[in-house]
């Protein structure tokens, strides 16, 4: 099991009213309005810090990703953090996963084939490349992709960026969206001849066959939990299982919320008006945001299926929940230690999922609190769990220097990263 | 109303497959659809009772052919694409009526080889740019948000007819289906901002112009009447009053009597 801890990044102070005064949380919020430079510095650098004292606990990596114009979690630059946090774990067996740069936006896409080596070589080997699509927020709103094209341009920037890593000889790419003359990548990554490569996805049947064509690790970046998730992996367990391809946990990754106290009860008062927040706010996303075309047609016919068949209301009254309703239903997993265990294993057993990104700082949680999370999880839950599948499956989708893992006592015996 | 005539075409080396629905008789006339898509609905059925009417969807657009879409790239190769539209069609020179994204298009087709059309009707047409006046965005306004801006009437029995969703769901589901698919295509030569350099060709349209635009329209503004009138030899404005983006459903019967009038002068 490698379990890496996610941050965001995202705005801790919006006013108690955000989103009835608000009109989204992406895209059109006002920066003036809500917040500082001075204070998003603050942010920035408790961010960096939460990541880095993660590492250092004792989590297998630690994920940072890329999104813009929005109050939910503003790192437009991830490869930015991912520099800093690539020196801060120097010596530490920790991965870097950056969840990362976005491919359809960025121009030319060999920039993530520059940067990526460039984290590889500083982090000596620590990478894993996350490959997303973006959002439409992102890509569409914030940086003008055309909704029809992003997809076949995402396809197309992938195939550059291998090509780029992989080729010794300098080539010409004539793509329709990118051409490069001469394309000869300073430096290279260190992982020969790439990082493991991840592809983030909502559930998309045309994500699942890109990642499954290319033997890339799948995460379902969900924020409705593993009990809502299972319809989604189950499918694409089968789907892999069709083609014909090993049921090897390590080929798929998820993401949960996860809150730990000291008992089930403070964890309800330690954490209940941050959940309330991370979803109430955090997610209060126009839905107009989403212009036609980001979903390709066979997505699109299948989600308006699903809401026909009312599969898509998981959500409905969620602005009426309670604390208890976002633990008894999975969207957060919450509790005393052996409570968060207990939740965590039936998850990895239920999803056979083997790369866990789990959220240490959720929503408006403060700094203090946020240490206090990621030290408990540390202690009392990453033992009880870390060493599921590691005798059974090969880990082919993480750096290759980090398959075998030190444990924490060992960390601690040769001085971490002091 | 008898149904319109459907046939399918292939154009583009035989690689873009789509379909055109026609009727009528009289001297041939194009209907080229907005962002929503094409319906035949009762401005073309009046047309077709003095024209010959060819309605093509655009590709990617018709009933079950979706990735049609994906051979055309750009802007150039969908004036090209058209043209061949009309050669299947054996249409020379036909008169051209474009609604909002097919009203840039009819511009586009008129100034890019002014020899294949006759008479250009645009009604309410994107495709020109003011910033002190921006086109709406269409595709990033919500559904309530939408009904006050292209209905001058949003309580009107053409707004009322749209709102109304059909009562069979799996009817439902295609024509969500049809409408967010069309949105997506025509988006594909328009998005992010519905000014892709129209304004430096329209001097090249030699055939008879009229700009017929709904008073209220909220999406494109009828001061882009005189904008676009403004690089256009010979043009006639006429402002359709109580109507806003879609005058042809909110105004039939004037619309219909101005375009005959103007096509048949």
């Amino acid at each position: 099991m490698k379990i890496s801890a996610f941050h965001l990044m995202p705005h801790r102070d919006l006013p108690d009213n955000f989103e009835e005064e608000y009109h989204s949380v992406w895209v059109d919020p006002p920066f003036w309005d809500l917040a500082t430079p001075e204070q998003v510095s603050k942010y920035y650098n408790w961010t960096l810090d939460e990541l880095v004292h993660a590492a250092k606990s004792g989590f297998d990596g630690i994920c940072v990703n890329e999104h813009h114009q929005n109050a939910y979690g503003f790192m437009p630059g991830p490869n930015v953090m991912g520099g800093a946090l690539a020196l801060a774990t120097r010596g530490l067996d920790v991965a870097c996963v950056q969840m990362g740069a976005t491919l359809p936006t960025t121009n030319p896409p060999i920039r993530i084939a520059e940067e990526y080596a460039m984290l590889d070589c500083i982090s000596e080997g620590r990478l894993v490349a996350g490959m997303p699509l973006g959002t439409a927020m992102d890509a569409n709103m914030a940086y003008g992709i055309t909704p029809i094209e992003q997809r076949e341009r995402y396809y197309e920037a992938h195939d550059l960026i291998l090509k780029a890593w992989e080729s010794r000889e300098p080539f010409a790419f004539n793509g329709k969206y990118t051409q490069l003359p001469m394309v000869n990548v300073w430096p290279r990554p260190i992982q020969n001849p790439r990082p493991p490569i991840w592809v983030p996805g909502m559930g998309s049947l045309s994500t699942w066959e890109f990642a499954a064509n290319n033997n890339h690790c799948y995460c379902f970046l969900s924020y409705f939990g593993h009990a809502q998730g299972k319809a989604v992996m189950d499918s694409y367990w089968q789907f892999l299982e069709e083609k014909e391809i090993e049921q090897n946990p390590y080929r798929v990754g998820f993401l949960q919320l996860v809150a730990v106290s000291e008992t089930d009860e403070q964890a309800e008062k330690d954490y209940a008006e941050h959940v309330k927040y991370f979803y109430n706010k955090g997610l209060h996303i126009a839905p107009e945001f989403t212009p036609p075309g980001h979903q390709d047609y066979r997505s699109l016919e299948n989600n308006l299926r699903r809401q026909l068949k009312g599969q898509a209301n998981a959500r409905e009254g969620i602005k009426d929940w309670s604390y208890k309703d976002y633990v008894d239903k999975q969207f957060v997993i919450s509790g005393g230690p052996s409570s968060v265990v207990e939740q965590l294993e039936n998850l990895i057993d239920s999803l056979h999922v083997g790369n866990l990104m789990v959220l240490m700082q959720i929503g408006s949680m403060p700094h203090e609190l946020t240490m206090k999370n990621i030290d408990l999880f540390t202690n009392d839950v990453l033992p009880h769990i870390q060493d599921r599948w590691s005798d059974k499956y090969e880990n082919n989708w993480w750096p290759e220097r980090l398959r075998t893992k030190q444990t924490s006592s060992e960390l601690t015996a040769v001085g971490g990263a002091e | 109303m008898s149904e319109p005539k459907e046939q399918t075409l292939e154009v583009w080396g035989n690689k873009v497959e789509t379909k055109v629905l026609t009727k009528g008789s009289g001297p041939p006339l194009v209907f080229l659809h907005g962002a929503m898509g094409l319906t035949w609905d009762p401005f073309l059925e009046q047309l077709s009772e003095s024209f010959t009417v060819y309605a093509p969807y655009l590709p990617g657009t018709a009933p079950g052919l979706p990735d049609a879409i994906k051979p055309i790239d750009n802007l150039w190769d969908l004036v090209l694409v058209y043209y061949e539209i009309f050669d299947k069609l054996n249409l020379e020179k036909p008169g051209v009526v474009g609604h909002s994204f097919g009203g840039m298009l009819a511009a586009e087709l008129a100034a890019t080889n002014p020899e294949r059309v006759a008479k250009l009707v645009l009604m309410n047409p994107i495709g020109l740019w003011l910033d002190e006046n921006p086109v709406k965005n269409w595709m990033t306004t919500s559904q309530l948000e939408l009904g006050p801006l292209i209905f001058s009437d949003p309580t009107g029995p053409a707004a009322q007819l749209m709102a109304t969703p059909p009562a069979d769901p799996e009817e439902g589901i295609q024509m969500a289906l049809r409408t967010t698919w069309s949105l997506a295509c025509t988006g594909k030569f328009v998005w992010p901002i519905p000014d892709k350099g129209l304004k430096k060709r329209l001097h090249r349209i030699s055939s008879p112009t009229l700009l017929l635009w709904g008073e209220d329209d909220g999406i494109v503004p009828p001061v882009y009447a005189d904008e676009f009138a403004s690089s256009i030899e010979d043009t006639a404005i006429q402002i359709i009053p109580k109507a806003g983006h879609l005058p042809q459903l909110e105004q039939l019967e004037p619309v219909v009597s101005v375009t005959n009038k103007f096509l048949t002068s």
